[in-house]
């Protein structure tokens, strides 16, 4: 409490070590509660990180999971630094899964492929955006408050899709409340399958071409936020709006920008789970990953690159999780999601708690650097 | 007639103990939001509650140490997130989401680890639990025709957190309004800088308010996982977190409103089962799914000022820095 919040340290310690940091006191409190259960946490620890990585499988896998959560961290991300917490990214995502679905449904008998899915995800993105324009509209001209609306959207579109998927697409016979299965044209195309046309083999795995869509996400989110104007009209006003209101910056429409854009970032999942892996709508097809957009968003600092890199954590704790579900089953999968909690405890909600003593550390060892450095 | 008479009746008693967690949870979002600390966690507190009162339940067979448990989990919960908004200065909404998120992966895990079915605890007996109290007479009152079935089935046969509830309601409006340390618990969600000045510590007010907000929070736990239920079953609280706090923004973070909102909610819950498959005249027939999403929809309506004005606490959401 001594130290005041804000005091300067090098970047390695705040992009790189703080995260760091945080990660471990959540494998820590994470181990702990594996102790409670009666497993050695080490033990637990070594079945995960082996089964996210123990061969290609595997690794397709957590990338397949990390596709997700780089879509939707970056939706987080991008809301976040026009100051508006978006918890809607579960929500957003959902809907854009009924935009996809509905063009499919009415096309696929009609388009090519190559037409076909670039104009399903283009539809996707119009509907996560709309869905998150609502509650963006009602805080930027209605002054009511974006979280509350966001967490009542995504309920309003469980409750929805739920409605659509039993009442409206269930093909007649289905017990599943779903759409019917599409046509192979509106498929897009597995990693594997990119790999046999070039001739190597590779076993099916889930893990789509929507990668490459997510690596384009970054690769503008970074472009759109440090080096455009209105990237700059967002940072300002997340950093303070009075301040951006005497640069000539609107706040009102900043905020309808950043979460249109961050509503269809979020519809990446719709095209990673939908048109690449289960190629019909589903129930519940976002699983969390809109949740766990908020965890990765707040260990990658909100940066196109941490993005990646927390969101391949996570894959990695997903496909890891499973294999430790399947070795211990007194473990569930389930620990991913308290994991998930303790990350964002940790790295978002005690944010101020490690930075004075890191800070005061840093300091120490500084001095005697200088002074070793003087004699 | 008689029928319909009974079937209004059934429906206003179902929309009593629909109602009944919501208004915990509600008065807990009020007591904390009125200090100034936004309350998202308010369906992980219940949630975690709801485990820990099954739990001791199943463990102990007493339903009042089921309860303390229950109590105890929800304010470590609540001074979890009081450390981290309070002493801390966290960003309050990221701490209830991790809250939330904590106690939907630690429940389903513990409870697999410690039961093994699946996430579920054992089924109680209705010893462990608190079961319906029968008012005297309540069998000799229900022949009486008309007013009768009042007694018995809506006044009476809930079990005792069901009063507990709706009395809870009175008290919070009673120390939020009258006494001192309702006046400067509201003062410092306005401003705490007046509060400090005047000498009176922000940190322990808003501990307080976080503390009995966990404490009410637990209330509504016990209430789902062994008074409504015999047991905890995996995200049993479903939501209902979320719609308390749509029923406090609802009633304008105020407790007879909020109470209000909260039967309304209550209500829609009872009727959306009795709707199913129900025609309605001129409409067609009501999907469920709408009625589900009615409080959802009401409370962003409300938000967006078309029904009146929701003001919130003014401090609400801002860390206390104090000046030195």
């Amino acid at each position: 409490m001594s130290a005041a919040p804000q005091v300067a340290l090098p970047r390695w310690i705040d992009i790189g070590l703080l995260p760091i940091i945080n990660l471990v006191q959540a494998l820590i409190v994470a181990g702990l509660v594996v102790m409670v259960i009666g497993v050695n946490p080490f033990e637990a620890m070594r079945i995960m990180a082996w089964g996210a990585v123990y061969d290609s499988v595997a690794i397709s896998y957590t990338l397949y999971y990390a596709t997700d959560f780089v879509f939707t961290g970056l939706a987080v991300a991008v809301a976040f630094h026009a100051g508006l917490f978006n918890i809607g990214g579960e929500g957003q995502a959902y809907i854009s899964g009924l935009g996809c679905t509905l063009v499919i449904l009415l096309l696929d008998a009609y388009l090519p492929g190559i037409v076909l899915i670039p104009l399903a995800l283009v539809a996707a993105m119009v509907f996560g955006a709309g869905w998150a324009l609502i509650p963006a509209y009602l805080q930027a001209y209605r002054g009511s408050h974006i979280v509350i609306t966001t967490i009542m959207f995504n309920f309003i579109a469980a409750s929805l899709m739920v409605y659509i998927g039993s009442d409206i697409l269930r093909p007649p016979g289905d017990m599943l409340p779903s759409s019917r299965e599409f046509l192979p044209t509106a498929y897009l195309p597995g990693v594997h399958d990119v790999a046999a046309w070039l001739g190597i083999p590779m076993a099916s795995t889930p893990l789509n071409l929507s990668i490459l869509w997510a690596a384009a996400c970054c690769v503008f989110v970074w472009v759109f936020i440090w080096r455009t104007r209105w990237g700059y009209a967002i940072r300002a006003v997340g950093l303070s709006p009075k301040a951006a209101v005497y640069a000539g910056i609107s706040p009102q429409r900043v905020i309808m920008i950043a979460m249109c854009l961050s509503g269809a970032l979020a519809a990446g999942v719709a095209l990673n789970q939908i048109i690449g892996y289960h190629h019909r709508m589903l129930l519940d097809f976002v699983a969390g990953a809109g949740f766990t957009g908020i965890a990765v968003a707040l260990m990658g600092r909100n940066h196109p690159i941490g993005i990646v890199l927390s969101a391949i954590l996570f894959g990695a704790l997903y496909q890891g999780g499973a294999e430790l579900a399947f070795e211990i089953p007194t473990i569930t999968r389930d620990m991913i999601v308290a994991m998930q909690g303790l990350v964002i405890l940790f790295s978002g909600a005690l944010a101020y708690m490690n930075r004075p003593w890191v800070a005061r550390a840093y300091a120490m060892l500084n001095r005697r650097a200088v002074l070793a450095e003087a004699t | 007639m008689d029928d319909i008479w009974l079937q209004a009746l059934s429906i206003l008693s179902a929309t009593l103990r629909m109602a009944t967690p919501l208004v915990f949870c509600a008065m807990a979002g009020v007591f904390s939001e009125r200090s100034g600390t936004i309350d998202i966690g308010l369906e992980g507190k219940m949630l975690a509650s709801a485990f820990a009162a099954a739990c001791f339940a199943a463990v102990t067979g007493s339903a009042w140490v089921a309860l303390f448990g229950a109590v105890i989990v929800g304010v470590s919960m609540a001074l979890l997130h009081g450390v981290a908004c309070i002493t801390y200065r966290g960003n309050q909404v990221v701490s209830g989401v991790a809250i939330n998120i904590m106690a939907a992966g630690l429940t389903l895990v513990l409870g697999n680890a410690w039961f093994g079915r699946g996430g579920q605890t054992p089924d109680l007996t209705p010893d462990a639990r608190f079961m319906p109290l029968k008012f005297p007479g309540w069998e000799n009152a229900a022949a009486i025709p008309v007013i009768g079935p009042i007694y018995s089935f809506v006044i009476g046969g809930h079990n005792l957190l069901v009063y507990v509830a709706f009395l809870a309601v009175p008290l919070v409006w009673w120390v939020l309004y009258h006494t001192r340390f309702g006046l400067r618990l509201r003062a410092v969600g306005e401003d705490p800088k007046v509060v400090d000045t005047a000498g009176i510590s922000v940190t322990w007010l808003r501990y307080r308010a976080v503390i009995i907000a966990g404490v009410l929070c637990g209330f509504a736990g016990t209430y789902l996982a062994i008074a409504q239920n015999a047991g905890f079953s995996p995200h049993m609280t479903a939501g209902r977190g979320f719609i308390a706090l749509a029923a406090m923004v609802f009633g304008k973070w105020r407790p007879w409103p909020a109470m209000f909102a909260c039967l309304l909610f209550g209500f829609l819950d009872a009727i959306a089962i009795r709707l199913q498959g129900v025609v309605l005249p001129g409409f067609g027939e009501v999907p469920v799914e709408l009625i589900q999403a009615m409080p959802y929809i009401l409370t962003v309506v409300l938000l967006a000022g078309f029904v009146g004005r929701a003001m919130a606490p003014h401090a609400l959401g801002q860390p206390y820095v104090k000046e030195r």
